[in-house]
């Protein structure tokens, strides 16, 4: 019997929406990028403006990039293509805008925090839990819209890109809520439930699958779509897609602890993210060369279609990334790599050409399908490609050199002496590289201003398609019958299903915290750490503020190299009890500047650490650190108040108080004695600081709490006996 | 490191989770047939949009 056809349209007002924050944020969040990228040649580019430098900027370019840029791309190509796979409208309109509008005022509430200080410091989870609930809603919004659209289908087989995107909602959704858990200190502070090496596991595992579940999986699914369509062939071999997709999902969770060796994080948890981590080069490569070999027979039109020219560039960069990466994770390339450019190197291939490519060549695509009559460039589009591919290796070339270089200047040892002792060496060496990749980072951005002006020819000349007519014939009703399996009944009911496997998937969740909160760790614990005192818990919140851990790492691996810079008179690595009050841990994961878990420990004086966060070329010359003026009190000639530097210390006690239900040991008393003790404490490095003739100092300025900070980082393991630390190893 | 008792299970969850899609999909018969999902996907449904239809 043939079926009636069913009339219906297609939503692409919603794909134009996106289409539209896609290019907007693309060009903001890599302009972002381009000043930070100079600043690191010129630090005097923040203008010593708090909001205007490097640690801070970082955070909205990585959140821009991934969130606004990539997120608004994914969007844009899901709506677009889940709406023709599965032969339906999107289920609601309604919920279609408040998913665009809740994600665009999820950004723009970062652009505003993120400068001003306002985080939570977890890499790529920066943003602070009022906008983390947000998210959390906007994301349910979205994944309710497309199962309900899944439901509502024309079509019974659900083309693998759908199978792509459930794993990104689902998977997403999990790793937001788990790595995102903190205790609110107020609207704009809190602080992570976990502490040190847990924290930094928890992290990881949220950093890695961020990459693998949100940059990788839903562009995937775009691939698997776009490629087809653009090739108008179908995909070389499905059964590899089906393939590709299950492997790939289940083996690319376990792989975070690769972002942890030589950590403090115990060896055999390091080792099996090194395991999975190379499992992974195995359906990734599957993917790949699916892509690719979709254009066998169809190479020559590759010559003549800007969008094929992006897929080809953006699947072979996945390619690339993908065998880099298990290489990465393990040991040996490992011990050279991490910590330096190799690493920005890296995920630049990833996101400028993996994601941007296949971002860029789905834009292309859509532009004349979307507007009719409209003056789109095939010219223009060129020209965006060969600017992007050219700014993409002059931005990745130059940070694979640096990593290089600088890795061996700072392992270079002679007659068990560093040969490079001083930091700053290595970092003059590399600055020709980094103006060289600002080099690249332009020529992409002026592809991206190309591609703007062709989208502005097509969409102010063209005629918006809103509702493209489509017909397809209805799916026929599942019928029950006899004998069926008795999970029938639930597979028939997937939202329930959904609903219910996450419900369970929370409660079980939960159980698993209380004991993480209550149960003492079995992280061995050293007795002389102590928690900060209530002035260096202010001070350590500012390094948090100004995201210092951007540019300094707090974890000193076990080489000879690393425990001679960072710890020459103990000459001891990080170990895991010296972390457990450090909420959240603050390792970071760039060593732009030296390590600083010790820095309190090598005899710097506090006039030294003044000195040199007022203008750090006079203590450092030739330093590329940024000027922290902002947290100095400062007059003019006249005594007029410039800049009043004091530190606000309104949240002090409620700040321990947080911390001490997250089972960091401060007593009551201490909490009601905070100020007076806070006031000492400062007070006594003030004066200390004023008896340098050349300082006048207030003890209430940022500066101090900062100080005081810095000058306790690595003392309290130095207090430890040696038998005690032999004992932990 | 109690963190483990809690992303060990979450991971587990999240990969049984995984498994049950695969086994739920396989069972329905979604691939059954890996070779015309491909070449349907081609189709959108949609009158042929480079040339504009006459009512």
């Amino acid at each position: 019997m043939k079926q009636e056809l069913e009339h219906f349209s297609y939503d692409n007002r919603i794909v134009s929406y996106f289409l539209k924050a896609t290019i907007l944020w693309s060009l903001i969040a890599l302009l972002v990028g381009l000043t930070i990228a100079l600043q690191l040649v010129w630090p005097a580019l923040n203008a010593n403006t708090s909001w205007l430098t490097f640690g801070r900027l970082r955070a909205l370019h990585t959140n821009g990039a991934i969130f606004a840029f990539a997120g608004n791309a994914i969007f844009m190509g899901v709506y677009y293509s889940m709406q023709r796979l599965l032969k339906t409208r999107m289920a609601s309109d309604l919920l279609s805008k408040i998913h665009f509008w809740g994600w665009q005022l999820i950004i723009v509430l970062a652009v505003i925090t993120l400068p001003l200080g306002i985080t939570s410091t977890k890499e790529y989870a920066e943003l602070e839990w009022p906008i983390d609930i947000l998210i959390t809603l906007v994301w349910v919004v979205f994944g309710v819209n497309m199962i309900w659209t899944i439901l509502k289908r024309r079509e019974r087989h659900l083309y693998v890109a759908i199978w792509f995107y459930i794993a990104t909602f689902v998977t997403v959704a999990v790793l937001h809520i788990f790595n995102n858990l903190e205790l609110p200190v107020s609207w704009t502070k809190s602080y992570s439930v976990y502490a040190g090496v847990q924290d930094a596991l928890v992290q990881w595992w949220y950093g890695h699958n961020a990459v693998a579940f949100f940059l990788t999986t839903p562009f995937l699914g775009l691939m698997y779509y776009f490629l087809p369509k653009a090739a108008e062939r179908p995909v070389y071999s499905y059964r590899l897609s089906i393939v590709h997709f299950w492997a790939l999902i289940f083996i690319y969770i376990w792989a975070g602890p690769h972002h942890l060796l030589y950590s403090a994080l115990p060896d055999w948890a390091q080792n099996l993210g090194t395991v999975f981590s190379i499992m992974l080069i195995a359906p990734s490569w599957g993917g790949m060369i699916n892509g690719l070999l979709t254009l066998r027979g169809a190479w020559d039109r590759v010559r003549d279609s800007a969008v094929l020219k992006f897929f080809v560039v953006g699947v072979s960069a996945y390619g690339m990334a993908t065998f880099e990466g298990p290489m990465l994770s393990t040991k040996w390339l490992n011990s050279i790599a991490h910590f330096t450019d190799w690493i920005p190197a890296h995920v630049h291939v990833g996101t400028l050409g993996w994601n941007g490519f296949m971002a860029f060549g789905v834009v292309y695509w859509l532009l004349p399908k979307l507007w009719k009559n409209g003056r789109y460039s095939e010219k223009l589009a060129n020209w965006h490609f060969w600017l992007g591919t050219t700014g993409l290796l002059f931005w990745v070339i130059p940070m694979y050199v640096a990593g290089f270089t600088q890795s061996l200047m700072w392992k270079d040892l002679a007659n068990g002496m560093l040969v490079n002792p001083n930091f700053l060496d290595t970092v003059t060496k590399i600055i020709p590289m980094y103006l060289t990749r600002a080099l690249g980072g332009t020529l992409y951005i002026t592809g991206i201003v190309v591609m703007i002006v062709n989208v502005w020819k097509t969409v102010v000349k063209g005629d918006l398609i809103a509702d493209e007519e489509a017909s397809a014939p209805a799916l026929e009703a599942h019928k029950k019958h006899s004998g069926e399996h008795w999970h029938r009944w639930i597979e028939r009911k997937p939202v329930q299903m959904v609903i219910w496997s996450t419900v369970v998937i929370l409660i079980g969740g939960v159980i698993e915290i209380v004991p993480t909160l209550m149960v003492d760790s079995n992280v061995p614990t050293i007795s002389t750490v102590k928690p900060y005192t209530p002035l260096e818990l202010e001070g350590r919140d500012l390094y948090m503020r100004e995201a210092c851990n951007a540019c300094h790492t707090q974890m000193i691996r076990p080489f000879d190299n690393e425990v001679l810079r960072y710890d020459p008179t103990h000459k001891q690595y990080s170990m895991p009890g010296e972390y457990v009050y450090e909420h959240p841990h603050l390792w970071g994961s760039k060593r732009t500047g030296p390590d600083l878990w010790r820095v309190g420990a090598k005899g710097y004086s506090n006039s030294w650490h003044y000195n040199h966060m007022w203008q750090p070329t006079s203590m450092s010359p030739g330093s590329i650190m940024p000027r922290y003026v902002w947290m100095f009190t400062t007059h003019d000639a006249e005594g007029n108040l410039l800049n009043d530097g004091s530190l606000d210390t309104s949240l002090t006690q409620t700040k321990m108080e947080t911390l001490a239900k997250l089972g960091v040991p401060y007593t009551p008393e201490e909490i009601a004695d905070a100020h007076r003790a806070r006031r000492a404490q400062a007070q006594a490095i003030a004066a200390d600081l004023n008896s340098d003739p050349r300082i006048t100092v207030n003890a209430n300025e940022e500066i101090v709490a900062l100080i005081a900070y810095l000058q306790r980082l690595g003392t309290d393991v130095h207090k430890a006996s040696e038998e005690e630390l032999n004992a932990l190893k | 490191m109690s963190a483990f008792y809690l992303m060990i299970p979450v991971s587990l969850v999240l990969a049984v989770l995984f498994l049950l899609g695969f086994l739920r999909s396989v069972d329905r018969g979604q691939y059954d047939d890996t070779t015309s999902p491909a070449i349907r996907m081609l189709d959108d449904g949609t009158t042929d949009s480079s040339t504009p239809s006459t009512p």
